[in-house]
This record gives C-alpha cells, structure tokens and sequence, in this order.
C-alpha cells in the first residue's frame, strides 16, 4: 500500500500519521506540502489532524480550498482511497467530498480524552480487522466535533450504513452521556457513497503500540492493507 | 464599493455559543432574552463599480469560502 500524508499549516497530527502508517505498510509514506500541485500515485491519502490555517473562518475551511485538495478530489473520484482523521475530517466535510459540517462542541469546551466508539460496519477497507460491534478505545482530542446533518443526510446515512464509528458508553449503548460533543445519533466517523473516503474525529493513529497505552487504532490500518494490499 | 456580509446558523442548528450567551447576559441581570443566536459578519473592499456585478460576486465568494451553505445563511448588503 502507497501512501501519501497532507500536510496544512498547523497540522500538528502529521507526524503520528506518518509514524503509524511507516510501522503499518513499512514504507514512509509520500509527505505532501499543501502547496505542492502533485502527489504521487498512491493508494491512500491521509488528511491528518490539527488546526490548518489557526482555524480560521470555519475549522478545515481554508485547508479545503489549498490548491493540493484539487488532487486529492481527483484521486477520491478515481476511486482512490482517502482518511481524515479530526481536522482531516473537517476538511473532508468543507470540501464537500463527506457531507454534513463539523461544529462546536455542545460543551463548548476543548476534549481530549479517550472514548469508546462501536463498530457500526465493518465492511469496509478502513474497518474489516475489526468485529461488527466491537467496542473499541480511540482519544478524541477536538473542539469542534459535533457532527451535524440535515434529518434526510442522516437518514440516508443511517440506511445505507454509512455510519462506521458511534460514540457509546461501557456497554456499547450510544447514550446521549457517552457523546461527548453533542454529535448527531452519535455519530464519531462516516464514509461516502462510494466507501472509499473515511472522516472520523477519534484518532486511531494515537494508538497503535503498547507504549501509547494502547493498540485499539492498529485494526484500523491493518484493515486498510488487508483491503488495499 | 463596500460589501456587507452576514453569516447566520440556519434554523434548526444547534447554536451553543448563543445558548452561552444568552446564559451569561441572564447572569448579568438583563432579562427578557427568548432566544440568542450568534454569527459573522464580514467587511468587503471592492474595486467593482457595477452593484450588480458586486452582489454577483461576492454571492459566489458567499458560497464558495465565506459562509458553509450546509449549516449557514448568509445576507449581502452592497454600499
């Protein structure tokens, strides 16, 4: 698997993608400059997490628009894989290639904690390693998570299974206690139509060796190579 | 010419910030709030001179950038 990590100004997630996605594929992935006007052929672009731009405007707003997000749409409508990952999924969301928008936190305040979120579909390239309905550790660390969608995006969402990670609480139940941000149905990551582009604000690449207190993000790469190759 | 822009959360979007404010405006004594809602709002210089081509424009740069049409409106005002 080919890789290629975007980075923003005021990324700050960038190194830890590339750390998880070098130990995973045992290759450095392609490290991409926002102003670069190509990216190598790959098979999958990582968007990582951070505040690009000082979050100005709108979280992800500027970073959507950076000249290299003309290739990376280029890519995901080949059918190239895409992650974002926290300000990565912002980014996702503004550039219109996820739907729905990113807000607030309901709390208004900054979390960084981990959480537990379930596997809502594991057939996917980002979630095959997994079981359906496990329950996993991931650390959320944002201040505008809150997932938001109109009632018919969601629906649509929630139909075609489209939701591939909920918050929930310690016997998997996706309670109004266990969302941390005010998220709609719970809602911590989703995938496009198509399946081959994955936002999530929980960062997975936060934990993939023992050192890091745990491996629970290590399924979600592994996934990627067990689909990609 | 100048060009007014207000960005608003659309009904229906959960406005926490109003929500805070409207609590710390209460706590400061001042009553008879129902409902607070916060937004932009964004001061354009424009070289155009056609008021027309200046709404034009700036309703495109409202889409494309300034405001995100999934959860905000947006009002130009052309001076």
């Amino acid at each position: 698997m080919k890789t290629a990590v975007i980075i923003f100004p005021a990324a700050n997630c960038d190194r830890d993608m590339i750390v998880a996605l070098e130990k995973i594929t045992g290759h450095k992935p392609h490290i991409i400059w926002h102003q670069d006007q190509d990216i190598p052929a790959v098979d999958l672009i990582a968007l990582p997490g951070g505040f690009s731009f000082g979050d100005y405007l709108r979280c992800g707003a500027m970073a959507a628009r950076a000249p290299v997000m003309k290739k990376v749409i280029d890519h995901a409508n080949r059918g190239g894989r895409v992650i974002g990952i926290c300000n990565g999924f912002q980014v996702l969301t503004e550039s219109g290639l996820l739907p729905g928008a990113l807000m607030r936190n309901e709390s208004l305040k900054f979390i960084c904690k981990p959480v537990k979120l379930r596997v809502e579909n594991n057939d996917t390239a980002f979630t095959n390693c997994y079981d359906k309905k496990q329950v996993i550790t991931i650390p959320v660390a944002h201040h505008d998570g809150n997932y938001f969608a109109d009632d018919d995006t969601i629906s649509t969402l929630e139909d075609e299974a489209r939701i591939i990670f909920r918050y929930v609480n310690d016997n998997g139940e996706a309670t109004t206690a266990a969302n941390p941000n005010g998220s709609r149905h719970n809602i911590a990551g989703i995938v496009n139509r198509r399946r081959n582009i994955l936002g999530m604000m929980p960062h997975p690449e936060r934990l993939i060796d023992s050192a890091q207190g745990g491996t629970d993000g290590l399924d979600f790469f592994r996934s990627m190579i067990t689909a990609i190759g | 010419m100048k060009a007014y822009v207000h960005i608003t959360l659309k009904d229906g979007v959960l406005d926490p910030q109003g929500k805070t404010i409207a609590h710390a405006l209460s706590a400061l004594g001042f009553d008879g709030i129902q409902d607070v809602r916060q937004g932009k709002y964004i001061e354009l210089d424009l070289i155009a001179t056609d008021r027309e081509e200046a709404r034009n424009s700036v309703d495109q740069m409202c889409r494309k950038l300034l405001s995100n049409t999934v959860i905000e409106n947006y009002t130009i005002k052309i001076e």
